[in-house]
């Protein structure tokens, strides 16, 4: 039998990767996936939670977390297709034309 | 047996989640990201979601991952070329922040374990058939809605991908 | 008409509104029918209500016309409402009959004007308000119309406005009205507090209720009477606030004569005439307007002696009549007062149109060493002109020697009056006589020191063509023809105790009801004392003009020789003893220096600006440095989301 603190942790070391991995990457895509997977630790901690208190709702949600992030694949992968043509880069550090 | 399969596909996620975050190809953070993805899924069945585990292989690691890569392939990012003075300031800060955000989140388990009430219950009850009641009754409005979103996400994605300056 | 007498008041408004909005594009004859059509419609129904008024039981004779209540807010109520009684019929019987003389001088006068429609739609405007002053049933209705002949006062002063005089008189004799505007108000205030109501009848039953005997010393009354004075000394140019009138002339004649001569200035005659309940038990008060009003007369006639320009001369002796007026009123003669004002209306409104003709003939030349011999070529002027100065010289059977008697004789005899006042009023009357008779002289008799071929400026005035000066239209000629008889037999609604009975104070009577009249009758003075009296008065005035006659017709070197001899009165005389520098260098010079350097440079700029600038400044320093925040980097912004997301949960874990 698997506790729920043990995937409560799995899910802490998974997002803490994932939001390493949006900060320190400048590549567009790889910080996409970084947040998908930050994404799918919250998952993780819903579905532990699910089981820990019985309850169906946390399942639920991680099936509204996952339409979303399909919904924001689609978006954001077009507007990632759309940059790279524009700046010829997917970096996001060249993407900063908006500030004072 | 449990504890040794978490503990396996656990040690697997982790591993190619920091590959996915330390790779400096994009493909095969894309590729990692698919590995992760799956060993996540085996996790979701050990919580007796056996529903959500199928969906986090067929729309997750299949569909979004491949479109993921579909992408990768199009435009063919360059390497990127990792070096910390290229990092802005603040992200100098982003390891050590990550750190001690997994730091509290472990730190605040313990206030969990006391009230640890394991019940099988819903996994028992074939969890397919409750999440389809729930969903079509409590949960209608938010579904119907989450429709509209992703009719939105297709439509938005088709006019932005047509678009070309 | 007495249950709609206050229609009157529409027409002059519309006809305001129409030539002032419309009048652009309308003919002159237009306009000037507008104008005078009026007037002269009001001034009917103001007749018709008159007559009404007088087949009244005197008691009876009060009636009032509620419109709507106008401000109703907790205990204060001010109605729209307004009063025909003897004091506000004569009144508007003066307001809109000289009015509309003057409005039909003004045809002519004013023609070939630009802005013709301007000054037509500013009279009637002045009508309207004027009327509104008078027939208004409460104070606050009153000081609307205050107010708005004060507007159109400054209005009309400032119709040349192009012209830098104009516009500076303009402006003064709207500050300086403003300082008594301000008495008014707070008068009003007061007697809000004290009674609880602005309404004259409320008001004043309410008064004699309280104080059945005059007040001793100085108290409420004292205040609220002096506070009002204050705005009676503001309108009705009294010292010390009398400078702005002379300045007023810079305005066309017609209005010198119909605003700041006839009716205006006289407003604050009426209110204090009005306010009798009020004075009659203000005993100090009363000292104070009486003695601020001889002391006005004889300052402005002294200071008349030795002007050169024709409307200045009738402009002091404007504000020396008030004064007459004044003391009146002060020495509790509140219908000689009223009397005088009557009177004096049409003199006076006939003195001023009669040198606009002089000065219409002179092609707008106005000093009158430059005049002379005029008696030949304005006939009809010269005799009308000599009508009303022999009736301000009060000079028996014309209309001012009747009210002028009746000013001296009160001013000794009252209950308030004394002896000084009467030999100071005496004397004024003399140097009346004297300088009008120099004014007439200078005008109409002796050389012609003019040249016929160019006078004056030529300005745009085109029909003024050179020649030899003329007597102007009829238009001119027909008001001054008929305020002349007006000036002649006008007196004699109220002939002295000894002649017979004075109708006129005795129709007033009813509206000085409330006042206090206590002691001090002039019942156990005998016919022979008034009868001696008069005459002195009539021989000194005589002896003035005749003086006036040896100095300016026979012997013009003397008055030359006089000045050079006491050059240093002269002067000051013709220095108006220098009350404008003085103001300046004791009012306006301190003001304007508090102003432009502690109030601008050191509060606005330093203190006001300094605050708005230095808040501005501060933020955009600061904005300046948390800008940087925003630099575009998405990576940064979501390391900020971390930082606040770790933030946010160490406090939790903290606090727990």
């Amino acid at each position: 039998m698997v506790s729920t603190t043990q995937f409560l942790v799995l899910g802490a070391i998974l997002f803490s990767i994932g939001t390493l991995g949006v900060i320190v990457r400048r590549n567009t895509i790889t910080m996409f996936m970084s947040i998908e997977l930050m994404l799918n630790a919250v998952n993780l901690t819903f579905l532990a939670f699910a089981r820990h208190f019985d309850q169906v709702d946390g399942q639920i949600f991680v099936f509204f977390v996952m339409t979303v992030a399909a919904a924001e694949a689609a978006v954001g992968l077009a507007l990632i297709v759309l940059l790279s043509k524009r700046n010829d880069s997917v970096d996001i550090d060249q993407a900063n034309t908006m500030k004072w | 047996m449990e504890q040794l399969v978490f503990y396996l596909f656990a040690t697997i996620a982790v591993v190619a989640g920091l590959v996915v975050v330390l790779q400096r190809k994009a493909i095969y953070s894309a590729l990692a990201l698919i590995v992760c993805f799956g060993s996540i899924a085996v996790l979701f069945y050990q919580l007796g979601a056996f529903f959500i585990a199928a969906i986090q292989v067929i729309v997750y690691a299949g569909a979004i991952m491949v479109m993921f890569l579909f992408v990768v392939m199009l435009i063919d990012p360059e390497s990127e070329f990792f070096s910390f003075n290229r990092i802005r300031r603040v992200s100098v800060l982003a390891l050590p922040m990550s750190a001690v955000l997994a730091l509290i989140l472990l730190w605040a388990m313990p206030v969990l374990r006391e009230s640890d009430t394991n019940s099988q219950s819903l996994a028992q009850k074939g969890s397919i058939e409750v999440i389809a009641r729930s969903l079509f009754s409590d949960y209608l409005l938010p579904f119907e809605v989450t429709s509209i979103l992703i009719l939105v996400a297709v439509l938005g994605a088709m006019v932005l991908a047509k678009k070309v300056d | 008409m007495l249950e709609t007498f206050w229609i009157l008041l529409l027409f002059p408004l519309v006809g305001a509104a129409i030539n002032g909005i419309f009048g652009k594009r309308f003919s002159p004859g237009l306009i000037a029918t507008i104008g005078c059509g009026s007037v002269f419609i009001s001034f009917a129904i103001a007749l018709l209500t008159f007559f009404e008024l007088l087949g009244l039981a005197p008691a009876d004779r009060a009636v009032t016309n509620h419109l709507f209540t106008w401000i109703e807010s907790g205990n204060f109520v001010a109605n729209a409402s307004f009063l025909f009684d003897p004091l506000s019929g004569v009144m508007i019987l003066v307001v809109t009959g000289v009015g509309f003389l003057i409005h039909l001088y003004s045809v002519e006068y004013m023609r070939g004007e630009t802005g013709y429609y301007r000054f037509f739609a500013y009279l009637n405007l002045f009508i309207f308000m004027m009327s509104t002053l008078v027939l208004a049933d409460n104070y606050l209705l009153m000081f609307v119309g205050w107010e708005g002949v004060g507007l159109c006062s400054y209005l009309l002063i400032g119709y040349y406005f192009e012209t830098r005089v104009a516009g500076d008189a303009a402006k003064k004799a709207f500050i300086v009205n403003r300082i008594g505007d301000f008495g008014f108000l707070l008068g009003m205030f007061l007697i809000f507090q004290t009674f609880g109501t602005l309404e004259y009848h409320s008001l004043f039953s309410t008064v004699a209720e309280r104080f059945p005997a005059p007040e001793i010393g100085f108290g409420v009354l004292s205040g609220i009477t002096l506070l009002l004075f204050l705005g009676a000394t503001g309108k009705s140019a009294q010292i010390p606030l009398y400078v702005w009138l002379p300045d007023a002339m810079a305005g066309p004649t017609p209005v010198s004569a119909l605003i700041h001569a006839a009716t205006m200035v006289t407003a604050g005659v009426y209110m204090i005439a009005r306010s009798a309940t009020l004075y009659s038990r203000a005993p100090e008060s009363m000292l104070i307007v009486a003695v601020i009003g001889i002391v006005t007369a004889l300052v402005a006639a002294l200071i008349a002696i030795a002007q050169r320009d024709i409307k200045k001369v009738l402009a002091y002796s404007t504000v020396s009549q008030l004064g007459y007026m004044f003391l009146a009123v002060g020495v509790g003669a509140w219908a000689s007062g009223i009397f005088h004002l009557y009177t004096h209306a049409f003199f006076k409104a006939l003195l001023f149109l009669g040198s606009g003709s002089v000065i219409l003939a002179m092609h707008h030349e106005q000093d009158m060493l430059k005049m002379g011999g005029l008696k030949k070529y304005l006939p009809i002027t010269w005799a009308t002109m000599g009508v009303a100065t022999l009736a301000i010289a009060g000079i028996p059977p014309f209309a001012g020697f009747f009210s002028k008697d009746e000013i001296l004789w009160n001013s000794l005899v009252s209950g308030h009056g004394h002896l000084l006042l009467w030999v100071a009023g005496v004397l004024v009357a003399a140097l009346t006589a004297f300088y009008m008779a120099r004014l007439m002289y200078l005008t109409f008799y002796g050389k012609e020191r003019f040249s016929h071929e160019s006078h004056g400026h030529h300005d745009d005035h085109d029909h003024h063509h050179s020649g030899p000066p003329k007597e102007p239209s009829l238009f001119v000629t027909l008001p001054l023809m008929i305020l002349g008889v007006l000036s002649a037999i006008a007196g004699l609604v109220g002939l002295p105790a000894w002649l017979g009975d004075n109708r006129f104070e005795h129709f007033l009577e009813p509206v000085f009801h409330y006042a206090y009249t206590g002691d001090g009758h002039q019942g156990e003075h005998s016919h022979s004392l008034e009868i001696g009296l008069t005459v002195v008065i009539v021989t000194l005035a005589l002896i003035s003009i005749f003086l006036a006659y040896r100095f300016f017709v026979k012997n013009p070197a003397i008055p030359e020789r006089i000045a050079e001899r006491f050059a240093g009165i002269h002067k000051l005389l013709w220095n108006k003893f220098y009350v404008d520098e003085v103001y300046d260098a004791l009012i306006v010079w301190p003001i304007e220096r508090i102003s432009r350097f502690v109030l601008w440079k050191g509060i606005d700029v330093g203190i006001i600006d300094g605050a708005v600038n230095g808040v501005a400044s501060l933020m955009q320093g600061w904005s300046n440095r948390v800008k940087r925040l925003q630099s575009g980097y998405a990576r940064a912004y979501a390391s900020w989301i971390l930082f606040g997301a770790v933030l946010i949960f160490l406090y939790y874990y903290l606090a727990n």
